[in-house]
């Protein structure tokens, strides 16, 4: 089995084919989609995670690349120092998937499960203590 | 009724009975405000915000043979040197020379609270008196005279919430804000915030003691944009930028849980500041003042590109709730000012106060109620 979160760059004449449906019944893996920022038309990027056998994933994704649309794994991980987070909540203003949010008592949460590792609260956070490493 | 005096006798004899001006409010719901207002001798509130106006006196002592620094940076971060040789102020927002915007004032202030070293750097033209002309060494906290935090503006009672009209994504100090009203930020410490809690200024004045960086401080002057003819609602309470505070404390008794320096993408540095305000309940009015609360408590929304003027206002009940309705949708919240952490100097506050070991002040001089804020004409110059 094999997960893998992965950022996919549509080009223009894309946007209107059934590109991931084909993936899906040729190659016989779960297709999630995180995020989606695209239109009919106009370049766009969709967030998901691949799941399914190793060869199935792997396939999958030699064969998107292959046709012209571009991808990146994300491998990495959000780290929080949490010892050293305020709870401010400037980061939460940015994430897109509410794995950053604010609990009742005013304490930040992250789930990871939720992160899209999109990255943009390492720079919105004003104590500079998110990175993918440290 | 109660003096401050008397307050004071039940803080040396251990007996005040302080809370929070959190805890007030279910007190006050439960008691009402004359019988609340018998009971309670101490509110105390807190924030932990970003502001910017924010700076550090310092005397590094004189070397020998003695210099006049002209010019003086620490860090690399340039301090102001127009003053007496070896006097200098570091604001929270001046930016690394090398560094740029990762690296600013605040940082500078929060490693001096840390008690780490920072280099100093500093350059003369020589004079006869001070004939010097150059300086390179460390300093910190506890080898220099003088060291004080002065604050020409914290501690703003109301601040409107901010989002943006354009299309593209802004870079501000309220945070990343992104397109066609994607998101509102919002900073206040809201319920727990002390001019929130003291809205005509009736015990929050010139000499009142504080809580500053984890220290004693004091209220020294109104702040800057001092601005208390904002549009009030029934409670009182100003409905978008009003009253400020200048205040000063000893930099060497400050902890750096309370004073971070922060960098917002793209606008540059400002400084954390944790402040707590004892209100001394005087009567049931007092009272009254400190059990506000969230859903009473409204501000303005401000598009930060300056492009629409916005007639939304929101409760920071509803700011807090992590999104609120804008224009017919669902638009999510952020806060960034750290409420827990207000909520922490607030409890601080009142330890200190029930051990004894902070008594409140009477202000010497009111904040003024009345001042108008001026535009800066551009005119022409002769």
């Amino acid at each position: 089995m094999k997960k893998a979160r992965v950022k996919l760059y549509f080009p223009r004449e894309w946007t209107g084919k059934p590109l991931m449906s084909e993936v899906i019944l040729k190659y016989g893996i779960v297709f999630n989609i995180l995020h989606a920022d695209i239109t009919y038309n106009n370049a766009g990027t969709i967030i998901a995670e691949f799941s399914g056998d190793d060869n199935a994933v792997n396939g999958a994704l030699d064969y998107i690349d292959s046709v012209g649309v571009k991808y990146k794994i994300y491998n990495k991980s959000i780290i929080r120092l949490e010892d050293k987070c305020i709870d401010c909540g400037a980061c939460t203003a940015v994430c897109p998937s509410d794995a950053l949010t604010m609990d009742e008592n005013n304490k930040l949460v992250f789930d990871k499960e939720k992160c899209l590792v999109c990255e943009l609260c390492i720079k919105a956070c004003p104590l500079g203590i998110i990175s993918t490493e440290f | 009724m109660k003096t401050v005096a008397e307050i004071n006798e039940k803080i040396k004899l251990g007996k005040a009975v302080v809370v929070t001006a959190e805890e007030i409010i279910g007190i006050a719901e439960e008691k009402g405000y004359e019988e609340a207002a018998e009971m309670i001798d101490v509110v105390t509130t807190g924030t932990f915000g970003p502001m910017c106006s924010s700076g550090v006196f310092i005397n590094f002592g004189h070397t020998s043979p003695p210099i006049k620094m002209q010019t003086v940076t620490l860090n690399d971060v340039p301090a102001y040197a127009g003053l007496a040789a070896v006097d200098a102020y570091i604001g929270a927002t001046e930016l690394s020379q090398s560094k740029g915007m990762e690296y600013g004032g605040g940082h500078v202030i929060e490693a001096l609270v840390a008690g780490e070293d920072v280099t100093l750097k500093a350059t003369a033209h020589g004079t006869d008196c001070y004939p010097r002309k150059n300086v390179e060494t460390t300093i910190n906290k506890n080898n220099v005279n003088q060291i004080y935090m002065y604050n020409p503006r914290n501690a703003y009672q109301n601040y409107p919430a901010a989002t943006n009209s354009t299309d593209k994504t802004i870079y501000t100090y309220m945070g990343t804000l992104l397109p066609k009203f994607n998101n509102i930020t919002y900073s206040t410490a809201g319920e727990l915030s002390p001019l929130l809690n003291d809205p005509y200024y009736r015990t929050i004045g010139l000499g009142t003691k504080i809580f500053l960086g984890g220290a004693q401080g004091y209220v020294t002057w109104q702040g800057t944009q001092h601005n208390p003819e904002q549009k009030r609602g029934e409670n009182g309470v100003p409905q978008s930028l009003a009253g400020t505070l200048a205040v000063t404390g000893d930099l060497k008794d400050m902890s750096d849980r309370y004073v971070k320096g922060a960098v917002y993408e793209k606008y540059g540095i400002s400084l954390f500041v944790g402040i707590g305000i004892p209100i001394p309940i005087l009567d049931a009015e007092m009272l009254k003042h400190t059990a506000v609360k969230n859903s009473e408590i409204v501000t303005a929304l401000a598009d930060k590109s300056g492009k629409e003027k916005l007639p939304e206002t929101y409760t920071y009940e509803q700011l807090q709730s992590g999104s609120v309705e804008f224009r017919g949708k669902q638009v999510k919240t952020a806060p960034l000012s750290s409420i827990s952490r207000a909520r922490e100097i607030a409890e601080e506050l009142k330890s200190w106060i029930e051990k004894g070991e902070f008594l409140l002040t009477e202000a010497v001089a009111p904040l003024p109620l009345k001042n108008k804020i001026n535009k800066l004409d551009i005119r022409e110059i002769k």
